[in-house]
């Protein structure tokens, strides 16, 4: 049984890419580690202060003077990811410590780009969990039942199977999928 | 089957496709720009060799846009990134910075340069690719990874979409543009209300809009999350792109039978001017219900609202009038501002026009519609209240957070810019019954 263990960062609807990471920010590498890791300082740092690890807002997703935050599973409402394709935002997620997201839908770009980047798993929830869970609460997730534990309540929410998808996701990305069935 | 079912089927070498299947397509047309191509060239030669070269060179095209016109070292590193790669694979199709060979933002350079041809497969490393839907191609935006992996192989998986179909029934009033129409469907259906979707474009009210007017609209179905936007070609379509280029092409239609996943019918006699309030695309209000909101500065520009039509209708407007607000005219490509010099409204050129209201007149880039370095021209450093032609009003969008984004018509923008308030386009037009 694999899984995925976190502390949770709640966040609202429609959370778009240039919140995720801002247009400022993309030129540094993506490959040189002393330029990689301000993806992690500035990862999230467009989201507006107030709405900014919910319900009570005015938490910083990764403390000012760090790298890596201190959470590692993103709670989000709907369309999550949407805007621009820049491929930074889900890489500033993963160099800021995302394992996963869980939200109950993302826009497409984002989506593939996870998925196919090998960069975190954007689960599917099948109601809106970002007003049930906190920011902060202890979670994990079985990746082989496609389950969600929330400690605090002691309770499980069931994830959509990632279908189509799962064999890009078990092989860490499009190039090791690919190169798996001999495609090049 | 729907157009864009029919493009998908033949680019997998099937006879078939239906929404849903996963099919690996060829490709016809890989673009990228100075913010994606760097890294997707880093993971290209990290994944097929240092040595490897691009399965076809001619296929790849580089058009750097974003970050041009600033000091950021890192952005200009990105430059010579592309520079150094173009010249290396020996591309014939990079447009570099500081030649006569510059363009501008790729989704309008892309068009005059003859790539966007009906019935192919266009990918980008930008979400506003599917502008080039406009000429009845495929064209959607893609991450780093998957550029890299189309680099590499020319082929990439795409997930067969559903149509929408929007049809608008009527002559569009001569007050009204399409951004008014895009705007209207997003706040109609949400920011996801086409996630997934191909959204096509029908009736003789777009069919009878010039190739421009048609990009407007598929520029923003991404805005409502759609994956590609459509509009079926014709002779529009054909003369545009004949008079851009040799290159052989083989339109593809709706089938008489093609399902829709559904299908939304406008009169476009009841369309009013609209915008989208802060701070996101679906936030609709009319003109009418938001006039008299205090503005601090205008933005024309964009591939959303940086083509030369969009500006010789600002120009309508704005040609005897003062400006109350700081104004920025950003036309999108070299080749929009050569025109912008040469096209006229009652004996003045549109720059002149412009220039002489008083405009802060930009050059060639995606500019501030992005924010991007603290530089960049037009961009909101402070607590701005901007009404602007561009696609996305989200928080910081346009520079910092605390601004606050209106998105408009090229002709509300004018009106507005004029009066220093949102402003009804009708009261600068002449009147029409």
């Amino acid at each position: 049984m694999k899984k995925i263990v976190g502390k949770a960062f709640v966040l609202g609807d429609d959370i778009d890419t240039d919140q995720i990471i801002p247009a400022e920010h993309l030129v540094y590498s993506l490959d040189k580690p002393e330029e990689k890791k301000f993806y992690g300082r500035f990862a999230l740092s467009g989201v507006p202060d107030s709405v900014s690890g919910l319900p009570e807002g005015g938490i910083p997703f990764t403390q000012p003077d760090k790298f890596e935050s201190d959470f590692q599973i993103i709670v989000a409402g709907k369309n999550f990811g949407c805007g621009s394709s820049r491929e930074h935002a889900p890489f500033a997620l993963q160099v800021a410590g995302i394992k996963a997201v869980i939200a109950p839908g993302y826009a497409r770009i984002f989506y593939r780009n996870a998925i196919d980047g090998g960069f975190l798993i954007p689960y599917e929830c099948f109601e809106s969990l970002n007003g049930t869970i906190k920011t902060g609460d202890e979670l994990e997730i079985d990746t082989d039942l496609d389950l969600l534990h929330h400690k605090a309540s002691d309770k499980q929410y069931p994830l959509r199977p990632l279908g189509d998808v799962a064999d890009i996701v078990e092989a860490g990305g499009i190039f090791e999928y690919a190169r798996k069935n001999k495609m090049f | 089957m729907t157009l864009t079912e029919k493009i998908l089927a033949r680019a997998a070498g099937k006879t078939k496709t239906i929404p849903g299947d996963n099919v690996w397509v060829d490709v016809d047309v890989l673009l990228t720009h100075d913010v994606c191509g760097p890294p997707a060239i880093g993971i290209f030669k990290r994944e097929f060799g240092e040595n490897a070269a691009v399965w076809d060179r001619k296929k790849l095209v580089i058009i750097p846009d974003h970050y041009i016109f600033t000091k950021d070292v890192y952005a200009n590193r990105n430059i010579d990134i592309l520079r150094s790669f173009a010249s290396e694979q020996q591309l014939p199709y990079y447009y570099d910075v500081g030649t006569e060979n510059y363009k501008g933002v790729c989704h309008v350079a892309m068009p005059e340069l003859g790539f966007t041809r009906p019935g192919e497969v266009l990918f980008g490393t930008d979400s506003h690719t599917c502008t080039a839907g406009a000429f009845g191609q495929f064209a959607t935006g893609i991450g780093n990874t998957d550029a890299a992996f189309i680099m590499g192989t020319g082929k990439l998986w795409v997930k067969v979409p559903e149509t929408m179909k929007f049809i608008f029934e009527g002559e569009i009033p001569p007050y009204i543009m399409a951004k008014d129409l895009i705007l209207q469907i997003i706040g109609d259906i949400g920011v996801d209300g086409a996630t997934y979707r191909a959204m096509e474009f029908t009736g003789d009210g777009v069919m009878r809009m010039d190739m421009e007017g048609r990009m407007t609209l598929t520029n923003m179905v991404i805005e409502a999350g759609g994956k590609n936007g459509v509009v079926e070609p014709d002779e529009t379509t054909f003369n545009y792109v004949r008079e851009r280029t040799n290159h052989p092409f083989d339109p593809v239609y709706n089938s008489p039978d093609a399902k829709y996943h559904s299908v939304r019918v406008y009169k476009s006699s009841e369309l009013e001017p609209m915008v989208a309030k802060p701070h996101s695309p679906d936030n609709k209000a009319t003109v009418t219900e938001v006039k008299g909101t205090k503005l601090t500065r205008a933005y024309i520009g964009s591939c959303t609202g940086g083509k030369i039509s969009d500006f010789e209708a600002a120009a309508k407007i704005i040609k005897g009038n003062e400006l109350k607000i700081d104004t920025y005219v950003v036309p999108a490509t070299t080749e929009v501002k050569r025109q912008l010099r040469e096209v006229t409204f009652e004996g003045q050129t549109l720059w002149d026009i412009f220039e002489s209201a008083g405009c802060h007149m930009g050059e060639a880039s995606c500019a501030a519609c992005l924010g991007g370095p603290s530089d960049t021209f037009g961009r909101l450093n402070h607590e701005e209240i901007c009404i602007s032609t561009t696609n996305r009003n989200f928080p910081g969008r346009m520079g910092s957070k605390k601004s606050q984004v209106y998105l408009a018509s090229p002709y509300t923008v004018a009106a507005s810019a004029i009066a220093g308030v949102i402003t009804d386009p009708r009261e600068y037009l002449p009147v029409t019954v």
